[in-house]
């Protein structure tokens, strides 16, 4: 990838630039924010946008624009640390199922499959029912959804890649089933994981607002996109406001992560275009 | 051909229903936050079973009326003894339970048998403790002797932890509840509603309600958009943050008034820091009341400074014990040896008040030092970790019930208080009749467990009804827990 292939795919420029803007505004908040969210005062609440509060107050005289930043970096947070449990346990099993076959193939596709059978949110509802509602169970929960995921993708790819010359030389030079995976399969179906992955972010980021909406992820005193829709959807007949933001942050969010995931899969592999990947399940 | 012929009938009744809605008819249907538990008030503390059985399908001796007062229930009349330790009732004639026994003198007795029984899980036993006998004289003369004087015996005979039950249902009473009232149970559809009809053989004055429906919408915007649609008629307690909704639509009225619930921030009394008065003292200071009813009941709340309802002829005004004045907490701390403050959990059970109150209280806190975390609990790790296991630094909760000043008398209640002048003072009281001087000893309880700030006093909760505007005869204070139905009618 390089400049030249980003000037072709305007749509990849737009969603890496959106979703980098995005991404910055939730890291900032880790330093600043313009005004503390835990700092509630009462007597300023229900504010619309203006000059001080540039995205209003909410119930409790909070700054709506500092609660947006600080519920991006939770709906990040949450997202992309549940695509590493997806890639770091669904990559290998899929390149395992891709190098061994047999057995090995059967039982991870028998295992993918039955976790896709389920609703995704159900599982996470489940999980975090069992093991108590907070952020840190919610990216469990949704982290376990993208296993079979990234086991698919993987696989898919690597059995693409096996049937390969290169692939038959190295297995003829004496390379074993753990060496040829990693030298060979891995760095080629990098781009796919890649591609993947930003889609499974966006779904993640849904899946956290989700589970935060109906009290089962993020937690006050923090905050997240989710939990401020929660807080807002009782007065939303008296405060619209307080719904649209962090509905709005959640809308953009997503639709950035996926323009600029449809951008890296074309600039990336043109052939993908043509076949096109549809994994995304939720 | 039987498919046809249910959807004929489904189509009938459907016609049926619609044309009975139309007639505005003698039915109601209410919309309640919270699903009780069960249906036997003698043997739950849960408001959620009151507000569905109270006075509708259960009746006591006594009933305590909208204003509070103590009215004649399935006694028509009593006598009291000179000594105040001997009450006698005479019963009503010719009342049945709903499944056709007969109520007599010997139900009074298993009533108070059976709350008073060792393994008895009545939730205020310790209410009847005073009773050392209940005498049948004939079927419709009842004698309580008492071992003690007891001020609230009428009161207390009158709460739904007294209700009459017959020792032929009370089993069953939990999921099929059988009383007097004039309502009687038609069914339960759980995680739904609950049906009540009008009770045929009724002693008393028939109620103008043919039927009520109860339906339990825990989600403030689905309960606000039922009563928009007329899915329920009304409720006794809506939301406050969406109350906005209902005011000023003419096609509904909202009832604001109050309840018996003193919110308070329960303090672990027996756990360092909070058993150094100065401690409490500071967090006392570091409150900002008037923020936190604005920001958890949007102003419907009243300011308390002790464990007293407002509008109780008994009430002292003790907000200005301890005014917001972050500077003397800071003080007030330091000298308590913690000059940076500490650090402290706060477990909020799953109610609004709670929840926001302990938000706003953390944040006042932090302005002292007080670095609190808050931990948001369901109902029964709660009831679990507070209320039984005392495992807890702070919490948010309303205490419901009337009159429940002798809860600090009690040194194994969850706030850990133990206090032998209160307790003298709280058994002195009890024994007390007459009214002038047990004023003088509420107000003396009043002021020592203010200056002590036993715990935060917060607020005393509003009632919020929203209801439909062609109703009448609802309750707008809530002296007792309960939705009663007996005057509720529609009017054009």
């Amino acid at each position: 990838m390089n400049w030249r292939l980003i000037r072709n795919h305007p749509s990849l420029l737009i969603g890496l630039v959106a979703t980098a803007l995005f991404a910055l505004l939730g890291l900032v908040s880790l330093w600043w924010t313009p005004f503390p969210i835990e700092q509630i005062v009462v007597a300023r609440r229900f504010q619309g946008p203006g000059p001080v509060h540039w995205l209003g107050t909410d119930n409790l005289g909070r700054d709506m624009f500092s609660l947006v930043m600080s519920g991006t970096l939770t709906s990040f947070w949450v997202g992309a640390a549940a695509v590493v449990i997806g890639i770091g346990v669904g990559v290998p099993l899929g390149l395992a199922a891709a190098a061994w076959g047999g057995a090995v193939e059967w039982l991870v596709i028998r295992i993918s499959d039955v976790t896709f059978a389920f609703p995704s949110v159900v599982i996470a509802i489940l999980i975090t029912t069992l093991m108590g509602p907070s952020a840190a169970n919610a990216i469990i929960a949704i982290g376990i959804f993208n296993i079979p995921v990234f086991a698919r993708v993987a696989r898919g790819g690597a059995l693409a890649i096996a049937t390969q010359d290169y692939v038959s030389a190295a297995r003829l030079a004496g390379l074993g089933n753990v060496a040829i995976s990693v030298r060979h399969l891995l760095p080629n179906i990098m781009s796919l994981i890649i591609v993947q992955g930003t889609i499974q972010l966006s779904l993640g980021i849904l899946a956290e607002a989700g589970l935060s909406y109906i009290g089962l992820g993020t937690q006050p005193p923090a905050t997240s996109l989710g939990l401020m829709l929660r807080d807002a959807q009782s007065v939303f007949l008296i405060h619209p406001w307080l719904s649209i933001v962090p509905g709005l942050a959640i809308v953009l969010i997503v639709i950035a992560l996926n323009i600029a995931g449809d951008g890296l899969r074309d600039a990336m592999d043109p052939r993908l275009k043509r076949e096109g990947i549809n994994h995304g399940a939720g | 051909m039987i498919k046809t012929k249910s959807l004929g009938l489904t189509l009938t009744a459907l016609l049926l229903a619609t044309s009975a809605a139309l007639a505005q008819s003698t039915e109601i249907r209410i919309g309640v936050a919270l699903e009780p538990p069960a249906l036997d008030p003698t043997a739950g503390a849960a408001e959620a079973i009151d507000v569905v059985v109270y006075q509708n399908v259960f009746e006591g001796l006594t009933r305590v009326d909208q204003n509070g007062a103590v009215q004649p229930g399935l006694a028509e009349s009593w006598t009291v003894s000179d000594d105040g330790l001997t009450y006698t009732f005479k019963l009503h004639d010719g009342v049945t339970f709903h499944d056709g026994t007969s109520f007599d003198a010997e139900d009074v007795k298993f009533t108070f048998e059976r709350i008073l029984a060792e393994d008895s899980v009545n939730a205020q036993k310790a209410l009847y403790a005073p009773i050392a006998s209940v005498n049948v004289i004939d079927p419709l003369t009842v004698e309580f002797t008492l071992s003690r004087p007891d001020g609230m015996f009428l009161f207390n005979l009158g709460r739904g932890d007294a209700v009459i039950v017959a020792p032929e249902s009370a089993e069953n009473n939990a999921n099929e509840p059988i009383g007097t009232g004039p309502f009687h149970f038609v069914q339960w559809d759980r995680g739904s509603r609950v049906v009540l009809e009008q009770n045929g053989a009724y002693w008393g004055e028939k109620p103008a309600l043919t039927k009520a429906t109860y339906r339990f919408i825990g989600d403030t915007a689905t309960l606000t958009n039922a009563l928009l649609a007329g899915d329920v008629d009304g409720t006794n307690n809506f939301a406050p943050e969406a109350l906005a909704v209902f005011e000023g639509n003419p096609q509904f009225k909202v009832l604001v008034g109050s309840t018996e619930g003193e919110t308070i921030l329960g303090t672990n009394n027996a756990k360092e820091p909070f058993s150094d008065l100065r401690v409490r003292q500071a967090m006392a200071h570091a409150l900002n009341r008037q923020e936190i009813i604005d920001g958890a009941t949007y102003g419907y709340g009243v300011a308390i400074g002790t464990h007293f309802a407002p509008q109780h002829p008994y009430y002292l005004d003790l907000t200005e014990t301890y005014p917001y004045d972050p500077e003397a907490a800071k003080a007030l701390l330091a000298e308590a040896g913690y000059p940076d403050g500490f650090s402290a959990t706060m477990k909020l059970p799953p109610v609004a008040y709670a929840r926001l109150s302990g938000q706003i209280i953390a944040s006042q806190f932090a302005e002292v030092g007080i670095k609190v975390e808050l931990i948001n609990t369901e109902w029964a790790q709660w009831l679990e970790d507070v209320l039984t296991n005392k495992d807890f630094d702070l919490t948010v909760i309303s205490h419901v019930e009337p009159f429940d000043v002798g809860i600090y008398a009690d040194p194994n209640y969850y706030f850990g208080y133990n206090n032998a002048d209160l307790q003298a003072l709280n058994e002195q009281l009890n024994a007390t009749t007459d009214d002038g001087k047990r004023k003088e000893l509420a107000q003396q309880i009043q002021t020592i467990i203010s200056e002590d700030a036993v715990n935060g006093y917060l607020f005393e909760l509003a009632q919020t009804g929203v209801w439909n505007a062609k109703l009448e005869g609802m309750w707008q204070n809530s002296p007792i827990e309960g939705v009663v139905l007996r005057d509720i009618r529609w009017v054009d």
